[in-house]
C-alpha cells in the first residue's frame, strides 16, 4: 500500500511476475515492447519473400511441401506477434502502416538475395538457426502476451532449422556441383546472420534497459557467441568450411574467435540501400494495396449477411 | 494509448481452442476477420496447424469483460481468509482411512 504504480510495476518485474495488457507499465516499456514485437512481427511476414520465391521451383514434392509449411509457419509468427502487439495500444492498420511507410524496421537478413535453392538451406540452417537463438529466450520475457506468442514460435521454429540443415546435408553429400552450391550459400549468409545478433554491445545502449525489464535476456554478443560456437560445429558435420580465416578455437575462453564484422554494410542494409530493401518493401505494399478490394468485399458481404440474419430473426 | 481504428479494418477476435475431447477451451490468442465464420476459419489456419485443437470458439474482443488488475487485492479478498475450505484445515486421527 502507498505503493506508486512504478514501485509496483519495478516490484513485478523484480519478482518475476508477468505484466499483463491491462496491468500499469512505464511509457517507455510499452513503447519498447511495441518496437520490438513489431519489428520482430515484420521480419516474419518480410522473411516470406526470399524463401516464397523457391516454392514452385522446389527440387521435390516432399522439399515443395516443406518449404510451403514452413513459409506458412512464418505467416502465423508473424500474426502472433502482431496480436501480441496490438494488446499495447496499437492498431494492426497502424503497425502496417509503419512497415509501408518506413517507419518501422525488419531483421535487416532479408534484405539479401536468394540466388540458388542452396540458399533455402542455408536459411533454414543459418537465419532459423540464429532466429531461435534470439528467441528461445523470449519465452520467458516480462510481458504474457509476447511471452506466450514466442513459446508458440519456438516450437515451430525448430522443424525450420531441421530441414534447412537437411538440404544443406543433402547437397554437400552430393556432386561436387551440389557441394560448392551449399558453400557458397553458407558462404554469402553466414556474415549477414551473425548480424542478425544485432551491434555489438558497447553500441547498443539500450541493452541494459531491456535486460532490466525481462525483454531481452542475452546482449547481442553473448547470443553471437553462442551462435558461432554452436554452429562451428554443425558445419564440420557437413563437411563445409566457415567462411572465416580468423576463425580458432581458444582454448582459454572456451570459445571459438571470429573475425570482425563489418559494420558498415549492416548499416547500409539498416538504412535501406542493401541488395533487395526495394523490392521486399515494393512486394509487401502491392500485396495490402491489392488487397484492398478483397478486405472490402469480405466486409461488405459480412454487413450483408448480419443485415440479412437480423431481417429473418 | 487510445486505440486508433480505421474504418477498414476487420474487427478483433478471441479465440479459445480446446485441445482434445474432455478439456476446457482455452485461449489462444487474437486475429482480425470479417465474420464469426472466417473468424473459426482464420483462427484454424493460424492456431492449429499441428492438430492443437479439436474445437475452436472465436468472441468479438469487445464483448470480453476483464476484471482490473488494479482492484484484483479487494476482488479477491473474501477468498483470501477462509483456509477452512481445504481439506488440509481438518486435523483427523491416522486411523481414518478413505477420507
Ligand atoms: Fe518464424
Ligand atoms: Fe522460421
Amino acid at each position: 500500500m502507498g505503493q506508486s504504480l512504478q514501485e509496483h510495476f519495478d516490484a513485478m518485474i523484480d519478482k518475476d511476475i508477468t505484466i499483463e495488457p491491462k496491468d500499469w507499465m512505464p511509457d517507455d516499456y510499452r513503447k519498447t515492447l511495441i518496437r520490438q514485437i513489431s519489428q520482430h512481427a515484420h521480419s516474419e511476414i518480410i522473411g516470406m519473400l526470399p524463401e516464397g520465391n523457391w516454392i514452385t521451383r522446389a527440387p521435390s514434392l516432399r522439399r515443395k511441401s516443406v518449404l510451403l509449411a514452413k513459409v506458412q509457419d512464418e505467416a502465423g509468427h508473424g500474426l502472433y506477434l502482431y496480436s501480441a502487439a496490438e494488446t499495447l495500444g496499437i492498431s494492426r492498420d497502424e503497425l502496417y502502416d509503419q512497415l509501408h511507410t518506413g517507419k518501422a524496421k525488419y531483421s535487416s537478413i532479408f534484405n539479401y538475395p536468394t540466388l540458388t535453392w542452396a540458399d533455402m538451406g542455408a536459411i533454414g540452417w543459418l537465419v532459423d538457426g540464429a532466429a531461435i537463438m534470439n528467441q528461445v529466450p523470449l519465452c520467458r520475457t516480462s510481458y504474457g502476451p509476447y511471452a506466450r506468442a514466442m513459446v508458440r514460435v519456438c516450437k515451430e521454429e525448430s522443424f525450420h532449422q531441421r530441414q534447412g540443415f537437411e538440404i544443406m546435408l543433402t547437397l554437400s553429400k552430393g556432386t561436387a556441383v551440389q557441394k560448392k552450391l551449399a558453400q557458397d550459400a553458407f558462404n554469402r549468409w553466414w556474415w549477414p546472420s551473425l548480424m542478425m545478433f544485432g551491434p555489438p554491445d558497447a553500441e547498443s545502449p539500450h541493452t541494459e534497459q531491456s535486460v532490466r525489464w525481462r525483454i531481452k535476456r542475452f546482449t547481442n554478443d553473448e547470443l553471437r557467441q553462442k551462435f558461432v560456437d554452436v554452429t562451428t560445429e554443425q558445419a564440420k558435420v557437413l563437411g563445409l568450411e566457415v567462411p572465416d580465416k580468423d576463425l580458432k578455437w581458444n582454448e582459454e575462453r572456451g570459445h571459438y574467435d571470429f573475425g570482425s564484422i563489418n559494420w558498415d554494410e549492416f548499416w547500409n542494409v539498416v538504412k535501406g540501400n542493401g541488395p533487395c530493401n526495394k523490392q521486399r518493401l515494393d512486394a509487401r505494399k502491392t500485396a495490402w494495396e491489392k488487397g484492398q478490394w478483397v478486405r472490402d468485399a469480405a466486409m461488405a458481404h459480412a454487413e450483408k449477411r448480419k443485415a440479412k440474419a437480423a431481417k429473418a430473426a | 494509448m487510445e486505440k486508433e481504428m480505421k474504418k477498414s479494418e476487420w474487427p478483433l477476435w478471441e479465440v479459445f481452442i480446446r485441445s482434445k475431447a474432455g478439456l476446457d477451451h482455452k485461449h489462444a490468442g487474437s486475429l482480425h476477420a470479417a465474420d464469426e465464420q472466417m473468424a473459426i476459419e482464420n483462427a484454424r489456419d493460424v492456431y492449429t496447424r499441428r492438430m492443437e485443437g479439436v474445437s475452436i470458439w472465436v468472441v468479438e474482443s469487445k464483448y470480453i469483460h476483464a476484471s482490473d488488475p488494479g482492484e484484483a487485492d479487494s476482488l479477491y479478498d473474501p477468498a483470501n481468509d477462509k483456509i477452512y475450505r481445504h481439506p488440509t484445515f481438518y486435523n483427523l486421527p491416522d486411523e481414518v482411512k478413505y477420507m
